[in-house]
C-alpha cells in the first residue's frame, strides 16, 4: 500500500497547479477551474488522513469529502452563473477588466 | 388755628367703606369700555360716562351720609380699609382707602361738579368728531381723581395722581392738530413732573423713616402720632425736622399740580384744551388735588407746632400761596383771552387755598376749595357758553353787549363772578375768602400775607368786573351776531349758579357747620358781632366794593373798539406791557431752565458722539483687531495642523486604496502569500 506521504505529495501538487492556474489565468472560467483543483486537493487530503488515521472504519473522512464536493458543486454553479451574467453585461470574462463595483 | 381732632377709633369698617373702591373703579371701567367701542357710538359713550359718574355720585352721597350720621359732637368718623399690595422680605407696602369727613366732602364735590360738566360736555362737544374719545378720557380722569380722593396710602395717591396728570395731558392736547394745544399738553406734563419728582422723593423719604405709606392704620399710619414722633425726632438739614422736610417735598408736588408759583406756568396754557376740560380739570378738580394733598398730609406739616404756632412747612405754604394769589391776580388784570383771565384767577384762588391751609388749617382751605370748585366751574362753563355763542371767539375785546343776546348765560356768569369776587354776605366766595382773611389776620408769624390777600381780593374784583364789562356790557363788536346756548349747556350753569350762592351758608362764621364737620367738633351758632370778625368782614367788603366800582368806572361804559388800547394801557403802558406778557416768567424759564436744558442736551449730545462714541468705537476697534488675530491663529495654526493631519490620512488612505484595486487576482495573490507565510511560521515555530 502506498504510504501517506505519496497521497500528500499528489495533493500538494494538485493544489499548486490549481493555485498557479487561479493566479495566472485571465479568464474567469479558468480561474474557477483552478479553484476547483485546489478544492479537490483538499478533498484528497481529507480522504488520505481519514484512511491512515486511527479510526478508518468510522467513515468520517468520506462524509467530509462528500459534503465538500457538494459545496464545491454549488459554488461552481453560483460562480459560473455570475460569470455568465458578467459576460452578458460586460461582454468579457477577463478578470482584470472587472475591477469596478459599479456596472 | 387747628385744634386736635379726635376721631372714632375704627373697629370695623362700615359697609359703605368696604365698597368705597367702586367710586373710582366704576368710571375707570366705563372709560375702558368706551375705549373698546367703535368711534361713532356717541350716545352710548356719553351714557356710559354720565351713568358711571352718576352711580359714583350716589355712592359718594351715601358715604357722605354715613360720615354725617356717625359724627357726634366730639368725634368724627374715620374708617379705613387696608390691604398688602407688595411684600418683599419683612417689608410690606400697603394700599388702602379711607372714608373721613375730608374725603367724603371731596367725593361729593368731585362727582357732582364732574357730573354737571359731563352733561354740559354733551352739548359743547356735540359736533366734535372725536366725541367718544373725549368721554373716554373724561371718565378716566374722573376715576383717577376719585382715586386720589379716597386713597389712604401715599403710594396709591401718587399712582392716581400720575393718572390724573396723564389724563390732563391727553385732554389738554385733545385737539392735538393745533400745535399750541400739543405744546400746552407737553408743557403741563413736564411742569407738573418737576413737582412730582420732589413728591416722589418725599414719599421715599417718608417710607424710609416710618416704614409705612398708609395715612391711617389704627395708630401705625404715617399721619398718626407714633410715626410723627419718630419724624420729629429726626433732624434734616437746615434746622428742619424730617417731618417738615418731607412736608415741603410733598408740597412741591402739590405746587406743581395746583399751579403755585413758580410752577404755575402750565395752567394758563392748558386753556388750549376744550372748555369743559378747563372747567373740570383746571378749575374744579385736578388743580384742587394739590390743595387736597396738602390737606391730607396736614398732620405731617403741622407736626411739631408749638401752641398756636406754626411750622416751617406751613410757613412756606402760606408765603407761596399768598405770593401766588397776588402775582396771578396782577397778571389777570392785563389779559384779553376770556379763558386766560379765568386761568390766572384760578392760579390766584389756589394761592388763597394754600394760604388758607397754611394759616387756618384744613377746614379753612378746604372750604374755599369747595366753594371755588362750584363757582369756577360755573365761570368756565359760562365762558364756554360765551365762546360757543360767539363762534369760537375768545378775545374779550371782540365781544360786548352779550347781556341782551345771552341772558341766561349772563345771569349765571354774573353769579359766578360775584362769588369769585366775594361779594358781601350773599355769595359763597365771600364767606370762604373771609375765613382765609380772618386766619391771616390772626397769623402769628407776620401780617404781610393778610395785606397781600386783601390786595389780591381788590384785584380779583377789579379784573372780573373788567372781563364782565367787556363781554356782557357795551355793544357788540364782533362780526356774526351771538346766540344763546342750548338748554343742555344753560341748565348746568343754573344748577352751579345756585350752589355758587347757597354753598357759602354752610361755612359762615355764624354757623361754621363745614369747619365743625371737618374737625369733628359740634356745630354751634356764634354771633357775628365780634369786633375782630366785623373788622375783617368790613375790610373784605369795602375792598370788594372798591374793586367792583373801579372796574365799572373804567369798563362799565360803552367799551372801546377792539383796536383801541385798554384804558389802563393808555394810562401806564409799561407796567401794562409787563403784566400782559405775564411778567416774563415763561421768558425767564426760556432763558434759564430751558436754555440750560438745551445746552445740557447739546453737551450730552457732544459727549455721546465724541466721548462715549469714541470709547465705544475704541472698544469695537480693539475687538476687531483681536478678531483679526484670532482669525490668523485659526487659519495658520489650528486649521493648518488640522489640514496637515487630514492630508496624512489622505495619503495613507491612498496607499491602502492601491491594494484595494478591485482585481480579484491581486487579492488571491495576497491570500496565497499569506497562506505560505502562515505555513512557514507554523512550520518553523513547531520545530523544537
Amino acid at each position: 500500500m502506498t504510504p501517506l506521504a505519496g497521497y500528500l505529495l499528489v495533493a500538494a501538487l494538485l493544489f499548486s497547479i490549481g493555485l498557479a492556474g487561479a493566479l495566472t489565468r485571465r479568464n474567469a472560467i479558468l480561474v474557477l477551474i483552478g479553484i476547483e483543483l485546489m478544492l479537490n486537493a483538499a478533498n484528497l487530503n481529507l480522504i488520505a488522513f481519514w484512511r491512515y488515521g486511527p479510526h478508518p472504519e468510522a467513515l468520517t473522512g468520506m462524509m467530509f469529502a462528500i459534503f465538500s464536493i457538494a459545496v464545491a458543486a454549488a459554488e461552481a454553479a453560483v460562480g459560473l452563473g455570475l460569470v455568465i451574467q458578467i459576460h452578458r453585461h460586460a461582454h468579457t470574462t477577463d478578470l482584470d477588466a472587472m475591477n469596478r463595483m459599479k456596472g | 388755628m387747628q385744634e386736635t381732632i379726635s376721631f372714632t377709633p375704627q373697629l370695623t369698617a362700615g359697609a359703605i367703606t368696604k365698597i368705597l373702591w367702586l367710586i373710582p373703579a366704576v368710571p375707570i371701567v366705563a372709560s375702558g369700555l368706551i375705549a373698546l367701542m367703535k368711534q361713532p357710538r356717541r350716545k352710548t359713550a356719553a351714557a356710559l360716562s354720565i351713568g358711571s359718574l352718576g352711580f359714583s355720585l350716589l355712592l359718594a352721597l351715601a358715604a357722605f351720609g354715613h360720615v354725617v350720621a356717625g359724627w357726634t359732637h366730639a368725634q368724627a368718623v374715620r374708617e379705613t380699609v387696608n390691604f398688602t399690595w407688595l411684600q418683599f422680605g419683612a417689608t410690606n407696602v400697603d394700599l388702602g382707602w379711607v372714608l373721613d369727613p375730608l374725603s367724603a366732602v371731596m367725593l361729593v364735590m368731585v362727582t357732582f361738579v364732574g357730573l354737571i360738566i359731563f352733561i354740559y360736555s354733551t352739548g359743547y362737544m356735540a359736533h366734535d368728531e372725536n366725541f367718544t374719545r373725549f368721554f373716554c378720557f373724561l371718565s378716566l380722569f374722573a376715576g383717577a381723581m376719585l382715586g386720589v380722593v379716597i386713597a389712604n396710602s401715599l403710594l396709591l395717591l401718587f399712582m392716581c395722581w400720575e393718572l390724573v396728570g396723564l389724563t390732563s395731558y391727553l385732554l389738554i392736547g385733545f385737539w392735538y392738530q393745533k400745535p399750541a394745544a400739543a405744546a400746552a399738553a407737553k408743557k403741563a406734563f413736564l411742569t407738573t413732573r418737576v413737582g412730582d419728582v420732589f413728591f416722589l422723593l418725599g414719599i421715599v423719604w417718608l417710607f424710609a423713616q416710618t416704614g409705612t405709606l398708609l395715612f391711617y392704620n389704627n395708630g401705625t399710619g404715617s399721619m398718626e402720632a407714633g410715626a410723627l414722633t419718630t419724624l420729629l425726632a429726626q433732624p434734616a438739614a437746615l434746622g428742619l425736622t424730617a417731618a417738615s422736610a418731607i412736608g415741603l417735598l410733598i408740597f412741591a408736588g402739590a405746587a406743581g399740580k395746583s399751579g403755585q408759583f413758580p410752577l404755575h406756568v402750565w395752567l394758563p396754557d392748558a386753556m388750549e384744551g376744550p372748555t369743559p376740560v378747563s372747567a373740570l380739570i383746571h378749575a374744579a378738580t385736578m388743580v384742587a388735588a394739590g390743595v387736597y394733598l396738602v390737606a391730607r398730609v396736614y398732620p405731617l406739616m403741622h407736626a411739631g407746632a408749638l401752641a398756636g404756632g406754626t411750622t416751617t412747612a406751613l410757613t412756606v405754604v402760606t408765603w407761596v400761596g399768598a405770593f401766588t394769589a397776588v402775582f396771578a391776580a396782577l397778571i389777570a388784570v392785563a389779559q384779553n383771552d376770556i379763558k386766560r383771565i379765568l386761568a390766572y384767577s384760578t392760579v390766584s384762588q389756589l394761592g388763597y387755598m394754600m394760604a388758607g391751609l397754611g394759616m387756618g388749617g384744613v377746614a379753612v382751605g378746604m372750604f374755599h376749595l369747595i366753594t371755588h370748585a362750584f363757582f369756577k366751574a360755573l365761570l368756565f362753563l359760562g365762558a364756554g357758553s360765551v365762546i360757543h355763542g360767539c363762534h369760537d371767539e375768545q378775545d374779550i375785546r371782540k365781544m360786548g353787549g352779550l347781556r341782551a343776546d345771552m341772558p341766561l348765560t349772563f345771569v349765571t356768569y354774573a353769579a359766578g363772578m360775584l362769588a369769585l369776587c366775594g361779594f358781601p354776605l350773599v355769595f359763597s366766595g365771600f364767606w370762604s375768602k373771609d375765613g382765609i382773611l380772618e386766619a391771616a389776620q390772626h397769623w402769628s408769624v407776620a401780617k404781610t400775607p393778610f395785606y397781600m390777600l386783601v390786595f389780591g381780593a381788590l384785584l380779583t374784583a377789579f379784573y372780573m368786573t373788567r372781563q364782565v364789562g367787556y363781554v356782557f356790557f357795551g355793544h357788540w363788536r364782533g362780526h356774526k351776531p351771538a346766540h344763546e346756548s342750548p338748554a343742555v349747556m344753560t341748565i348746568p350753569l343754573a344748577i352751579l349758579a345756585f350752589f355758587a350762592i347757597v354753598l357759602g351758608f354752610i361755612g359762615t362764621p355764624a354757623w361754621p357747620w363745614f369747619h365743625a364737620f371737618l374737625e369733628g367738633r359740634a356745630a354751634g351758632f356764634h354771633t357775628l358781632l365780634e369786633p375782630e370778625l366785623m373788622t375783617v368782614m368790613a375790610v373784605s367788603s369795602v375792598v370788594v366794593l372798591l374793586g367792583l366800582w373801579l372796574g365799572l368806572r373804567l369798563y362799565g361804559g360803552p367799551a372801546p373798539k377792539p383796536e383801541d388800547p385798554d384804558v389802563l394801557q393808555a394810562a401806564a403802558p409799561l407796567p401794562w406791557a409787563w403784566l400782559r406778557d405775564r411778567l416774563y416768567v415763561d421768558e425767564f424759564y426760556n432763558v434759564t431752565a430751558i436754555a440750560f436744558y438745551a445746552w445740557w442736551a447739546r453737551v450730552a449730545d457732544w459727549l455721546d458722539r465724541r466721548v462715549w462714541g469714541g470709547v465705544v468705537s475704541g472698544v469695537a476697534w480693539t475687538f476687531r483687531q483681536w478678531a483679526h488675530l484670532n482669525r490668523f491663529i485659526d487659519m495658520r495654526w489650528v486649521d493648518g495642523s488640522f489640514d496637515k493631519s487630514c492630508e496624512e490620512f489622505n495619503v495613507g488612505g491612498g496607499l491602502l486604496a492601491r491594494v484595494q484595486n478591485g482585481r480579484v487576482q491581486t487579492y488571491l495573490r495576497i491570500l496565497a502569500f499569506a497562506v505560505v507565510a502562515l505555513a512557514a511560521i507554523l512550520f518553523w515555530s513547531s520545530r523544537p
